[in-house]
């Protein structure tokens, strides 16, 4: 065993036990499943460096526990559709969704906001008790008109549905196509109400599909430039604080033109060509798979995961690249990295010394738990505990491939479990999301936000590693944490 | 290469790089379709047009950037504010999610509150069996004292009873036969978050006061209402009223929830107004409300059970604040202290030392419909001129009582009132009637970037300044806070419009 010895296993297996001791039976049951320490790797498979699909995962949270999740809208509007700029997304539905999400995942773009961009406004129905007692449609039809005269720039709209919309039994895929008609633009309608599934993640799938019916297997209007032998498509990058675009430079560098950005910065033109590129890169694996899938099958467009965290994987995933094309990119590809790399020393060099060994738990959504973990390896620290807010059991078994036996996994964690395992883990560092931020703070942990790169980034790319070791340092290594105790101690009153 | 370990750029500098900008024009020409730059200015010029304006003031059905939060999230601050409450929020999951993330992101804080995570299958079956299982969990894993149940528009659209469920869950054992679990229903498709607030408050009364037989006392009650400001407010309020020596049961006191120390400790519940307290406020003489759109259903019921009400809007400023304090000794006979007298002059000083850069600013407001009130108020008192005040969730009485207002003072003629309108009305309205300072909340960052209004952040929510919440708006010395935030905008305005290089004119010393 590395780092971790049997003993640490031992006592998180403990840990796990502690914890579960506090629920009512019939909940500990079910919460068991999801709680686990990653497994020796077996013999026969070199590929992995532990087992960590011991946890049932994409099941329903238990209510009343205080899980982590959003739900299907926060997937469809939050993460997949929100970010495509030219496109004005609907909120359906009450106010509240789409107030609540309004420009908080940092998707950056360029445009003119309110003229050819949309991305960070709020747009809504905002749904009154008659729209729910009557319908909602005749009010979506209007929507839509008012939209087109206020937003003549907008290429398109999206309806993104809200809870209510398939309780009350609206039609918004006739007021789609109907409008879609009359408006002589693409109107996409979602059906990512909050209740369908269980966390983000059927939101995701759902807005991908959504985008296979109502824009790639529809005429699109797309203009642009001839196919090439080296387009590319970056997948399930949402650019979040401008990660797309360091990751673009590096692609660019290497002679590749990404037609594409799926859906950081992203234009419907840009999603419509995407079926004449050479092959699909995908990061977000969990939120994107499905539709690279869809275009395998249907346009033979090849498609293979990436990662462009930290330096060793930065390098793996470019050379992987390269090696779909021909001698010159892979050629170019060894320039790239060459290149870089005295950046990557100088960061490491300045970094390193400061961050060694200092140990980190991870609870984020569906990828980050298992692709930034190589780049906190890069920068000597060590992975104590992981989990994800809404993986199944694929991305389970690729984390194997990351972490080491002996890592606590907590899937669909409850805030309940987090506090206690951080608690008794007390790591040098917390990464997860803001309603986790605050209280790992006031126990004296140092935290960064793994959703919003906490208002910094990109943390993409070589550019981005720079930022990332940066934050991890300033968080780990601030003098905050050492005015925690008042000094008077037994003094006081 | 912009990039380097000595000095690392993020991204607001990173994309500043030529490398970035190259990249960017280069993607947009061949990739993105867009409209060329001509269209884009033109279309841009045009949405600041009157033309446009009455386009955009016509909408009747599409609401873009609104000024106003749903239900539950006020049902969820509300319920923050009790001793070892925990709020538990029926319906979908991903609700709750948005509300703890909204409150956390203002307050820089934690925010506890489960969901009972109903799914497809609770919306056929209804989400009886989510109300027994999520109960039963929340009391085991959180040891609440209470439990405060606000539903979501899944569970209000299926219409869940939540009376009944929660009878039911006691009877199953969920949790005790005498914990409370005070509820109410908040559809998201009615009203706003200061509804969600009102119903609450409301519901935890009717819970905490059912079966009680009122014996009249001296005390006070008063509920502060929904407010970013709260921290600062609600001990500023507390610290005026130990002066006068009134004796007050805060309803829903949250200043102590959001606002926990950081010493190695998570607390997950802080102070809040202890659970006798609430039992004890039925024997109030008066019950007060800080913010009337806060508080019109709770006050209602209070009145029913005998008590007096009052209620105003926001006490900031000079005569808001004489209101206030006055109405306090009209109900309780004491008297205001001579340190409050002193604490008034002294606000009234600092007023007429910047009277000159004060006077005739004109000023668009928004925000919640109190909130609104208060502020044109104050601005009159300083000489300044409100020339739109918007509510996103103020209604008809509301612009009643805001043409009231503006009515009393020559400084309020020139001012207009648009109840239910949204920011991107406002755009309009400020693109072609301008004015010289916005006041409001972060959302309006986004009109300040588009027509350059220098924006001040004093309403709910600040998700991109910190730690205005801890300083108190109510009353003289919050009065005094909030000048200070007007002035040192109209001075930073000053100094970077004036002193251009190559020139010595009005960069002044001395101001
Ligand atoms: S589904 Fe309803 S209750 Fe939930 S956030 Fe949206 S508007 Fe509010
Ligand atoms: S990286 Fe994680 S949080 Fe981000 S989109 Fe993917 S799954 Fe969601």
């Amino acid at each position: 065993m590395d780092s971790m010895n049997a003993d640490t296993a031992e006592m998180r297996e403990q840990l796990i036990e502690e914890v579960l001791a506090a629920y009512p039976d019939k909940s500990r049951k079910k919460r068991q499943k999801h709680l686990a320490v990653a497994q020796p790797a077996p013999a026969d498979d070199p590929a992995i460096a532990s087992k960590c699909d011991g946890v049932k995962s994409n099941i329903k949270s238990l209510p009343g526990v205080m899980t982590i999740r959003g739900c299907a809208y926060a997937g469809s509007k939050g993460v997949v559709w929100g970010p495509v700029k030219d496109m004005v997304h609907i909120s359906h539905g009450p106010v509240g969704c789409g107030q609540y999400s309004w420009s908080q995942r940092r998707n950056y773009y360029t445009g003119t906001t309110g003229v050819d961009s949309f991305v960070t406004m709020q747009i809504t129905t905002d749904f009154q008790e008659k729209d729910i007692v009557f319908g909602g449609d005749k009010k979506l039809d209007k929507v839509i008109d008012e939209i087109a005269e206020l937003f003549p720039l907008a290429k398109g709209i999206s309806v993104q549905s809200e809870c209510p919309i398939g309780l009350i039994g609206d039609d918004i895929e006739a007021v789609s196509r109907k409008k879609a008609k009359e408006i002589g633009k693409t109107i996409v309608p979602v059906r990512c109400e909050g209740f369908r599934g269980v966390s983000q993640s059927l939101g995701h799938h759902i807005a991908n599909d959504s985008i296979r019916d109502w824009v790639l297997e529809k005429e699109g209007t797309a203009t642009g430039p001839q196919p090439g032998p080296y387009d590319i498509n970056i997948v399930g990058d949402y650019n979040i604080g401008g990660d797309a675009w360091a990751s673009r430079r590096l692609l660019e560098e290497m002679g590749l033109r990404v037609v594409g950005n799926w859906s950081g910065d992203a234009t419907l033109a840009e999603m419509e060509r995407a079926p004449k590129a050479k092959l699909n890169l995908i990061h977000c694996y969990r939120s994107m798979n499905y539709i690279c899938r869809y275009m395998e099958e249907k346009y033979g467009i090849p498609w293979m995961e990436y990662n462009f965290f930290g330096p060793s994987q930065i390098a793996a995933s470019l050379r992987a690249v390269a090696q779909k094309f021909d001698e010159t990119i892979q050629e170019n590809a060894e320039k790239v990295i060459a290149k870089y790399q005295p950046l990557v020393d100088a960061v490491l060099a300045k970094y390193r010394p400061r961050l060694e060994g200092k140990s980190v738990m991870l609870y984020v959504g569906g990828l980050r738990p298992r692709h930034v973990v190589t780049a906190y390896d890069d920068l000597g620290m060590v992975i104590a505990g992981t989990g994800y807010e809404f993986a199944h059991a694929d991305d389970y078994k690729r984390t194997g491939e990351f972490i080491k036996e002996g890592t606590l996994i907590y899937d669909d964690v409850t805030g309940y479990e987090l506090e206690k395992f951080v608690e008794k883990i007390r790591p040098d560092l917390v990464g997860s999301g803001i309603k986790e931020k605050y209280p790992v703070q006031k126990m004296g942990i140092p935290f960064r936000q793994m959703h919003s790169w906490d208002y910094s980034g990109p943390y993409h790319g070589y550019d981005g590693f720079a930022i990332f070791a940066r934050d991890m340092d300033l968080a780990i290594n601030n003098p905050v944490w050492d005015l925690f105790s008042a000094p008077w101690g037994e003094k006081a009153a | 290469m912009p990039q380097s370990a000595e000095k690392v750029l993020d991204h607001a500098k990173l994309f500043q790089e030529p490398e970035y900008v190259e990249m960017f024009e280069r993607k947009r020409a061949e990739f993105e379709n867009a409209p060329p730059a001509p269209m884009v200015k033109e279309i841009g010029d045009w949405t600041k047009s009157w033309e446009y304006r009455e386009k955009n003031l016509g909408r009747e059905a599409l609401c873009i950037n609104p000024a106003k939060a749903c239900q539950p999230l006020g049902a969820v601050f509300a319920g923050a504010g009790y001793e070892g409450s925990l709020s538990f929020v029926h319906g979908s999951q991903g609700c709750v999610a948005y509300y703890r993330s909204h409150l956390a992101r203002h307050f820089k804080e934690p925010s506890s509150a489960v969901s009972s995570s109903m799914t497809e299958d609770a919306a056929v079956f209804g989400g009886l069996n989510n109300m027994i299982d999520g109960l039963a969990n929340a009391y085991a894993l959180y040891s609440p004292k209470m439990i405060a149940v606000s539903t979501t528009c899944m569970a209000e659209v299926i219409g869940d009873d939540l009376n009944s469920f929660i009878l039911q869950a006691k009877e199953k054992g969920s949790v005790p036969q005498d914990f409370a679990v005070p509820y109410a229903h908040t559809p998201a498709f009615v009203g706003s978050h200061i509804d969600g607030y009102d119903n609450m408050q409301k519901g935890i009364l009717e819970t905490f006061w059912k079966d009680a037989k009122r014996v009249p006392g001296e005390g006070i009650n008063i509920i502060p209402g929904f407010d970013g400001f709260a921290v600062g407010n609600i001990r500023e309020l507390k610290r005026m009223l130990a002066l006068m020596g009134v004796e007050t049961t805060i309803l829903s006191d949250v200043s102590d929830v959001y606002d926990t120390p950081s010493d190695g400790e998570f607390r997950m519940y802080a102070g809040g107004t202890s659970l006798d307290e609430v039992k004890g406020a039925l024997n109030a003489k008066a019950t007060v409300s800080m913010q009337e759109y806060c508080s019109r259903k709770t006050l209602e019921f209070c009145e029913e059970h005998g008590q007096a009400t009052a209620s105003f809007h926001y006490p900031l400023g000079v005569r808001a604040t004489d209101e206030f304090l006055m109405a306090m000794t009209d109900l309780t006979g004491t008297t205001i202290p001579d340190s409050l007298k002193l604490e008034r002059g002294r606000l009234v000083d600092a007023l007429a030392d910047s009277q000159s850069y004060l006077h005739g600013k004109t000023y668009a407001i928004f925000g919640d419909p109190d909130f609104v009130y208060a502020m044109a108020r104050f601005l009159l008192e300083t000489g300044g001129e409100p020339r739109h005040c918007l509510a996103t969730n103020g209604g008809k009485a509301w612009e009643k009582q805001m043409r009231e207002l503006l009515a009393s003072s020559p400084f309020g003629k020139d001012c207009q009132v648009w109840a239910g309108k949204d920011l991107w009305a406002l755009r309009s309205i400020m693109a072609t009637e301008p004015v010289d300072l916005l006041i409001g909340n972060s959302h309006g960052k986004y009109l300040e970037r588009d027509l350059g209004t220098p924006l001040i952040r004093l309403a709910f929510p600040i998700f991109d300044r910190h730690h205005h919440h801890r300083f108190p708006t109510w009353g003289y010395q919050g009065a005094i806070n909030v000048l200070v935030k007007i002035l040192d905008k109209i001075f930073d305005r000053l100094d970077a419009e004036s002193g251009a290089p190559g020139q010595d004119i009005s960069f002044d010393l001395t101001r």
